[in-house]
């Protein structure tokens, strides 16, 4: 039996395995202690429970469990990471590298340095979203110190050639950091196979609780440092204060190793059914996959659908949770700039809807999806007097409209 | 954010979709919006003798809202003269739909779309168009 509404927005969060939520319960209430409580058994039920997780967390990403610092989650560790890199190495150099479609948190994390006197490069990515390595190479200076590139892109789901960046990071002697928020537990990621320095990633889009993420820091080849930007107790080898939320990270931990246990099995059943859905709905007059189609994750995929306008048509694909790259809620009326970034026009932009699938989607479900979005298109169309343009062949570029 | 139950009705039975003979003297066209901003409306009047306005289509592209303001602006237009639906508001539209104020802009750009046409009318009646106030995005 279909239970709706259906829910296809996993990259804006999972729903938290049955299994990470049994792990966390006796956190709350019999094993409540304080893990910096050194001197009696509550404390060292905790830490070892802290301790536990924190390689189950550094065992998914090949990393050493002392590289791992507990944060409250990927904004925080991209914070913590690009500002904490800048404090501790500006005498080196003050440029930072990062690309245009990344996300908010470490696109506003630059502006903030860059009214610290840091310089930033933006660099613009390809239209199918993937970054040019050449233009990396020509925007390094002797004064980059940090080159920031997101593994898999929350909008599009493209995956950057991360290996080949870090390599051009590290021959200009910069560091190489990551958001790898979408792609941690999704696909497999090592932090010396592709060369990290330092990395973000949270529990709650791998099927883990929310308040609850991780910085990678790597203490080898290079050890690198970052300046603490919570000052207190000086937990986490000082990097992060804050008592440990133990209940968010005992599931975490179980989160990753559960990722770590069936990533491979989720990656291939999902990017089958995506494919199913991607291309039954690509059958529809006038739609478009938006970025990459090779190098992506594999539960994503962006379709812009013209001549419709994304919102209108969330609003009409009832009993189903997507995202649009429509902006019409927003203040500023302003759509995707992930999707503008890669050249699309802002109608385009309009008229995109994002669909991430997760480990509990179902065939069945991907069949209801194909068949009410093509449902709403069709019906919107019919309302819309752009297509009754485009199929009596005026070119909408011909018309002269009032800008508003 | 959740829709009223005024605009999920409109949106969900949209009243008056279609399309007019634009070519008609009798009919007037307003297009109004742009496919950049995420929101394109073309609403049309078919009007007698009288100025009494005697049908009303609309089609539009954009978010719920946007639709339905387009679609409760043709129930409100037919019946009416061409003199008394001028004076339809962009406000009415707001507080008969509940619209939250970031879709302010979806009922601004339906009274646009009513002038529009409204103008288009009169000057293909040789009546003078209207001055409009400028629209306030």
């Amino acid at each position: 039996m279909l239970t709706t509404p259906i829910y296809l927005d996993n990259n804006a969060t999972t729903p938290m395995d049955p299994r990470v939520l049994e792990a966390m319960l006796p956190y709350f209430t019999q094993k409540f202690g304080n893990a910096a409580s050194r001197n009696h058994p509550f404390g060292w039920v905790a830490e070892e429970a802290v301790d536990y997780a924190r390689e189950q967390v550094a065992k998914l990403i090949g990393a050493s469990e002392k590289e791992i610092i507990f944060t409250s989650g990927a904004t925080e560790s991209d914070n913590l990471a690009i500002k904490g890199v800048y404090e501790m190495y500006k005498d080196k150099g003050n440029h930072i590298i990062t690309l245009t479609t990344e996300h908010k948190a470490v696109l506003d994390t630059c502006k903030h340095l860059e009214k610290l006197g840091a310089q930033v490069t933006y660099l613009e990515v390809e239209s199918d979203g993937l970054l040019d390595l050449q233009k990396l190479e020509a925007a390094m200076t002797p004064q980059t110190i940090l080159v920031s590139v997101m593994y898999g892109n929350n909008e599009i789901g493209v995956i950057q050639p991360i290996k080949e960046i870090s390599a051009i990071a590290h021959k200009h002697g910069a560091l190489f950091f990551s958001d790898a928020t979408q792609a941690v537990g999704k696909i497999p990621v090592n932090v010396n196979e592709d060369g990290i320095d330092l990395m973000a990633f949270t529990g709650h889009k791998m099927y883990g609780p929310k308040g609850v993420g991780a910085l990678y820091v790597r203490r080898k080849n290079p050890r690198v440092k970052v300046t603490s930007q919570m000052d207190g107790g000086g937990h986490e080898r000082g990097m992060r204060s804050g008592t440990l939320n133990v209940p968010g990270i005992v599931g975490f931990g179980k989160a990753c190793e559960l990722c770590q246990l069936e990533m491979e099995q989720d990656a291939k059943r999902l990017s089958a059914l995506r494919d199913k859905l991607e291309n039954s709905l690509i059958e529809l007059e006038e739609s478009y996959v938006n970025g990459n189609k090779q190098n992506r994750l594999p539960h994503t995929t962006n379709i812009s659908f013209k001549y419709v306008e994304g919102e209108g048509l969330m609003m009409a694909m009832k009993d189903m949770a997507v995202s649009s790259g429509s902006a019409c809620t927003s203040a500023s009326l302003e759509p995707s700039y992930v999707l503008k970034n890669l050249g699309l026009s802002d109608d385009l932009a309009h008229s995109s809807i994002r669909f991430g699938l997760g480990r509990f989607t179902t065939e069945e479900e991907v069949d209801f999806a194909i068949e009410n979005t093509k449902k709403a298109v069709n019906h919107l169309r019919e309302l819309s007097p752009l297509w009754e343009m485009f199929k009596e062949g005026i070119d909408l570029d011909s018309i002269e409209w009032a800008e508003h | 954010m959740a829709y009223s139950d005024k605009v999920i009705d409109h949106y969900s039975n949209p009243r008056n979709v279609g399309t007019l003979d634009k070519s008609k003297k009798n009919v007037g066209t307003g297009l109004v919006g742009a496919p950049e901003c995420g929101d394109v409306m073309r609403l049309q009047i078919e009007v007698d003798e009288n100025n009494i306005i005697t049908d009303a289509k609309f089609k539009t592209f954009g978010c719920g809202s946007a639709i339905a303001s387009s679609s409760l602006a043709t129930e409100w237009l037919k019946g009416k003269s061409i003199d008394d639906a001028i004076t339809i508001d962009n406000m009415d539209i707001v507080e008969e739909l509940a619209l939250p104020p970031v879709k302010i802009h979806c009922s601004v750009l339906a009274e646009d779309a009513i002038k529009s046409a409204i103008n288009d009318y009169r000057v293909k009646n040789g009546l003078p168009a209207l001055e409009l106030e400028k629209s306030h995005h």
